[in-house]
C-alpha cells in the first residue's frame, strides 16, 4: 500500500496539537487523575496495614496484581516487537503504526513493573535486589531484563520522535507557547535535517530494532519462566516461553488497533489510519491468533489427557461453570474464535468490528492471566484444610481493584498526555515520504 | 527446662542478656530457667547493667548466656552436622502438641502454623491417616533456587533457612514450595515484650517481621544447646525423631535408634520423591496404627473443621 498523503496538508492537518485542549479532554484527565487518586489512597492503606488488606494469603501469594503485571509488559512486549518488525522489514504502511506501538512500549514498560512492586512486602528492601542480587532467581533475570528493554523502548520511541521535535521547535505553522518550544528544542537535541544527523538516526534506530526483536522474545520468555520454573500444575511447563511471547503480541496487536481507532475518531486522522490499516492489522491479529489458539489448545490437551493427578484437578476447577468455566471459555475460546469470524468475513472486515474484536482480545488475554496466576496457586499439591474462606480461594479486595484502576488510567494519562506533546503520526517522516522535506 | 528462643524467660534478664551484660556477672552467671520459678520468693543478686544502673536478679534467672550466632554462622551450618526427621505416622493423633509447642517457642499466633498436621487418605480403600508437615529442609529445594536476594538458604547441616532482615517479602519462594510449607506476614505480627526483645537471628527466627516469610526452621538454636526441637519433645506419641545423619542415629526423646535401619526396617519413604526436591524429612508409614484416626477429631477446636475431616475420614480421597 502506498500512502498518498499531501505532505503539505500534514502540518494542518495535525496543527491541533499546539491548539489547546478541549474541555472534553480536560475532563477525561480528571476523571483519570481521580481513579489513580483512589489507587493511591488504596495504595496508602496496603503500606499502612499491610498486604493484609489484599485478598492474597498463603496459598495463593500472587493475585491480580501479577496478573496485570503480565498485561501491561505482554502490551508492552507487542509494541515493541511489531514496531521494530515492521520497521526492519520496512512494511509500506509503517509508519503511523511504528509511533503508535512504540508509544505503548514505553508505557507499558512503566505501568506494568509497578504491579509487581505492588506484590513485594518489604519495598524499602528494594535495594537489595541489586546488593543482594542471586543470578539464580528467575527474578533477578527479570529484573535485569526489564531494565535493559526499557532504556531500548524508550531509546526506540525517542529516535523516532527527534525529526518531529524539530519540526515544532521550528515550524512557524504551528503556535507553541514559549515554554513548549523549549521544550521541543531541547528534546530535537539540536537536530537541523543535516545528512549525517539523519544517517545517525537511521543507523541506530537500525540497530536498535535488531537488537529489540530477540530482545523482546527472550524477556518474554524470562516473564514465563517465573512460573515454568515452579513444580506447580499448569506453571511448570516447556510450552510457557513461547506461549508468552506469542500471548504478548497477540494482545499487543489489539491494543494498537484500539488505539489507532480511538486517535483517528479523536483527532480526525482518516486520512492516517486508513480503513486498509485496519484489514492490515486484523489480519496480523489473527495469524498471532491462531498461533496463540493452537498452544493454547495444545497446552490444554496434553495435560487434560494426561490427567496427572493435579494437572487434572486444576483443568477441572477451569472447566467448571462453578469455578473458572465461564472465563475459560472467554478466554479461550471467544477471544479466539472472534478475530477470526470477523476477519474471514469480508462483510464483517470494518474498522470498527476489528476494534471490538480487539477489545475482546484484550479482555480475554487479561482473564487468561488471571487463569495462568490464580487456579494454579488454589490447587496445592498437598490439600490446603484449612476453612478460612480467604486461604482457600482468592477473591480480590476493593484496594486491588482499585489499584488495578489506577494502573490502568495512568496507562490512559501517559498516552493522552504523550498524545498531546508529540503528533500520534510522525509528521516529518511522511512529509519525507511525499517527497517534502519539512526536517 | 524449656527454654525459649530467646534462652531466657523474665524481660529484665532477656534485655541484660540482649546488651550483651553477662561479661560482668563473672562467677555469678547464670543458670536460665523456667517462667514457673518466678513467682517463688528468692534470693536476689545485684548486677550492674549496660546503662550503669543497679538491677536486683532473682538467681534462679541467671544462667550462661547463649547469644544467637551471627548472620555468617547462621548461613554456614553447624560444622559436621547433616540433620534429619523422621515422622512415625503409625503413631500420630493429632494431639496437636508439636504444633502449640512451636507457636509457642516461636511466639506465633495461634492461627499460624509452621508445623500442620493434615488429613490424607491416598486413595478411595485406603484408611485415612493424620500427616504432620514440617519444613522438609529438602537438600534439592526449590524455595532456595527461586530467592532474588539469597534471603533463604541452604546450610551446609541441610537446613533451609530464612534471613528475615533480608527477604524483600517477594513470595516467590511461597509459590516454588511444592509443599506449601511457608507463612507470610501479610501484616505487622502482634509480639508479646518477649519476643519483641529477643535479638533476632535466621536461627531462631524470632521477632517476626512485616512483609516477610517464615516457616519451620528445625530449631538450630536449640541445637547448638544439644536440644531437640520443641516439636520432638512436646509430642506424647513420640511421633517426631530427629537426629544426625552423620551420627546414623535419630531419637525422639525417649527411645534413640540407629537412622538407616529405622527406614529400612520400617519403609521409610520420602513424601513426593517424584518431585526430585529430596527432603530431609523421612516418613515411616501409618501400618499398624496405635490409635484409631478418629481420636484425632478430639483435639479439632473449630466445628466446621472437624466436619471437613469426618468427611475425609467417610468419603472420598482427600481434595
Ligand atoms: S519472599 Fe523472601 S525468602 Fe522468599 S524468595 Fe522472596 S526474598 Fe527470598
Amino acid at each position: 500500500m502506498k500512502y498518498k498523503i499531501d505532505s503539505n496538508q500534514i502540518q494542518e492537518d495535525l496543527s491541533w496539537i499546539s491548539h489547546p485542549p478541549s474541555k472534553l479532554w480536560w475532563s477525561w484527565i480528571i476523571f483519570l487523575l481521580l481513579c489513580i487518586a483512589i489507587g493511591m489512597y488504596a495504595l496508602y492503606l496496603q503500606i499502612a496495614e499491610g498486604h493484609i488488606v489484599t485478598g492474597m494469603r498463603d496459598n495463593v501469594v500472587w493475585g491480580i496484581y501479577i496478573a496485570n503485571f503480565i498485561f501491561f509488559l505482554g502490551l508492552s512486549y507487542a509494541g515493541a516487537i511489531i514496531g521494530a518488525f515492521f520497521h526492519l522489514f520496512k512494511v509500506p504502511w509503517r509508519r503511523p503504526i511504528i509511533r503508535i506501538s512504540s508509544l505503548i512500549a514505553v508505557i507499558g514498560a512503566i505501568v506494568g513493573p509497578v504491579f509487581i512492586l505492588l506484590c513485594i512486602g518489604r519495598l524499602d528492601r528494594l535495594h537489595y535486589l541489586f546488593i543482594h542480587a542471586r543470578i539464580q532467581s528467575p527474578i533477578i533475570w527479570d529484573v535485569f531484563a526489564i531494565s535493559t528493554y526499557i532504556v531500548a523502548a524508550i531509546l526506540f520511541l525517542y529516535l523516532g520522535v527527534i525529526k518531529d521535535f524539530a519540526v515544532f521547535r521550528d515550524s512557524s505553522e504551528l503556535n507553541f507557547s514559549r515554554w513548549r518550544r523549549k521544550f521541543y528544542n531541547l528534546m530535537a537535541i539540536n537536530y537541523q535535517g543535516k545528512e549525517e544527523q539523519k544517517i545517525i538516526i537511521n543507523k541506530t534506530r537500525n540497530l536498535l530494532a535488531i537488537i529489540l526483536v530477540p530482545m523482546v522474545v527472550i524477556i518474554s520468555s524470562i516473564l514465563s519462566w517465573i512460573f515454568g520454573m515452579t513444580l506447580r500444575p499448569g506453571w511448570h511447563s516447556t510450552i510457557f516461553g513461547p506461549y508468552f511471547v506469542l500471548a504478548a503480541i497477540y494482545s499487543g496487536t489489539g491494543a494498537i488497533i484500539v488505539a489507532m481507532w480511538i486517535f483517528r475518531k479523536m483527532y480526525n486522522l482518516k486520512k492516517y489510519f486508513t480503513d486498509r490499516h485496519f484489514v492490515y492489522m486484523g489480519v496480523v491479529l489473527i495469524i498471532l491468533g491462531t498461533g496463540y489458539g493452537y498452544f493454547t489448545f495444545s497446552e490444554y490437551l496434553t495435560s487434560w489427557y494426561a490427567s496427572d493427578k493435579w494437572d487434572s484437578e486444576l483443568i477441572d476447577k477451569l472447566l467448571d461453570p462453578e469455578y473458572y468455566g465461564v472465563w475459560f471459555f472467554i478466554s479461550n475460546v471467544l477471544g479466539i474464535l472472534i478475530p477470526i469470524i470477523v476477519m474471514v468475513f469480508k462483510k464483517l472486515r470494518t474498522p470498527g468490528l476489528i476494534t471490538l474484536a480487539s477489545v475482546i482480545v484484550l479482555i480475554s488475554l487479561w482473564i487468561k492471566r488471571y487463569l495462568i496466576v490464580v487456579p494454579t496457586l488454589e490447587t496445592t499439591l498437598i490439600p490446603i484444610q484449612d476453612i478460612r474462606p480467604e486461604y482457600l480461594f482468592y477473591s480480590p479486595t476493593w484496594v486491588e481493584y482499585a489499584l488495578t484502576l489506577a494502573g490502568f488510567a495512568s496507562f490512559f494519562l501517559f498516552i493522552s498526555l504523550a498524545s498531546r506533546f508529540i503528533t500520534i503520526i510522525p509528521m516529518s517522516e511522511l512529509a519525507e515520504e511525499g517527497g517534502i522535506n519539512i526536517y | 527446662m524449656k527454654s525459649e528462643k530467646c534462652g531466657c524467660s523474665g524481660p529484665s534478664r532477656r534485655d541484660f542478656l540482649k546488651t550483651g551484660v553477662v561479661a560482668l556477672c563473672g562467677a555469678a552467671a547464670c543458670g536460665c530457667s523456667g517462667g514457673s520459678n518466678l513467682l517463688k520468693e528468692e534470693e536476689k543478686i545485684k548486677l550492674l547493667s549496660p546503662d550503669g544502673e543497679l538491677i536486683e536478679v532473682a538467681r534462679s534467672q541467671i544462667g550462661p548466656a547463649v547469644p544467637p550466632v551471627g548472620k555468617l554462622e547462621a548461613r554456614e551450618g553447624i560444622p559436621g552436622r547433616k540433620f534429619v526427621m523422621v515422622i512415625d505416622l503409625a503413631k500420630c493423633n493429632n494431639a496437636r502438641k508439636c504444633i502449640t509447642s512451636c507457636q509457642k517457642m516461636h511466639y506465633s499466633p495461634s492461627d499460624v502454623e509452621w508445623l500442620q498436621v493434615k488429613l490424607m487418605k491416598d486413595n478411595d480403600q485406603a484408611s485415612p491417616y493424620w500427616f504432620p508437615k514440617t519444613c522438609f529442609h529438602c537438600d534439592n529445594p526449590p524455595c532456595v533456587k527461586v530467592c532474588p536476594v539469597d534471603a533463604t538458604y541452604k546450610r551446609s547441616d541441610g537446613l533451609v533457612l530464612i534471613d528475615n532482615d533480608r527477604c524483600i517479602g517477594c513470595k516467590f519462594c511461597m509459590a516454588a514450595c511444592p509443599y506449601s510449607t511457608r507463612v507470610f506476614n501479610w501484616t505487622e505480627p502482634e509480639l508479646s515484650e518477649e519476643a519483641k526483645m529477643c535479638s533476632y537471628s535466621p536461627e531462631a527466627s524470632v521477632p517476626a517481621q512485616e512483609g516477610t516469610v517464615e516457616k519451620c526452621d528445625f530449631c538450630p538454636d536449640m541445637a547448638r544447646l544439644g536440644e531437640l526441637p520443641d516439636c520432638v519433645t512436646s509430642c506424647p506419641n513420640g511421633v517426631f525423631y530427629f537426629g544426625d545423619e552423620n551420627e546414623d542415629t535419630v531419637t525422639n526423646g525417649e527411645e534413640t535408634v540407629r537412622f538407616s535401619q529405622l527406614i529400612k526396617d520400617k519403609a521409610g519413604y520420602r513424601y513426593m520423591e517424584e518431585l526430585g526436591t529430596k527432603p530431609r524429612v523421612y516418613y515411616l508409614p501409618p501400618t499398624d496404627r496405635i490409635f484409631p484416626v478418629e481420636r484425632g477429631l478430639e483435639n479439632v477446636e473449630s466445628d466446621p473443621l472437624r466436619e471437613m475431616f469426618k468427611d475425609i475420614i467417610d468419603g472420598s480421597p482427600t481434595i
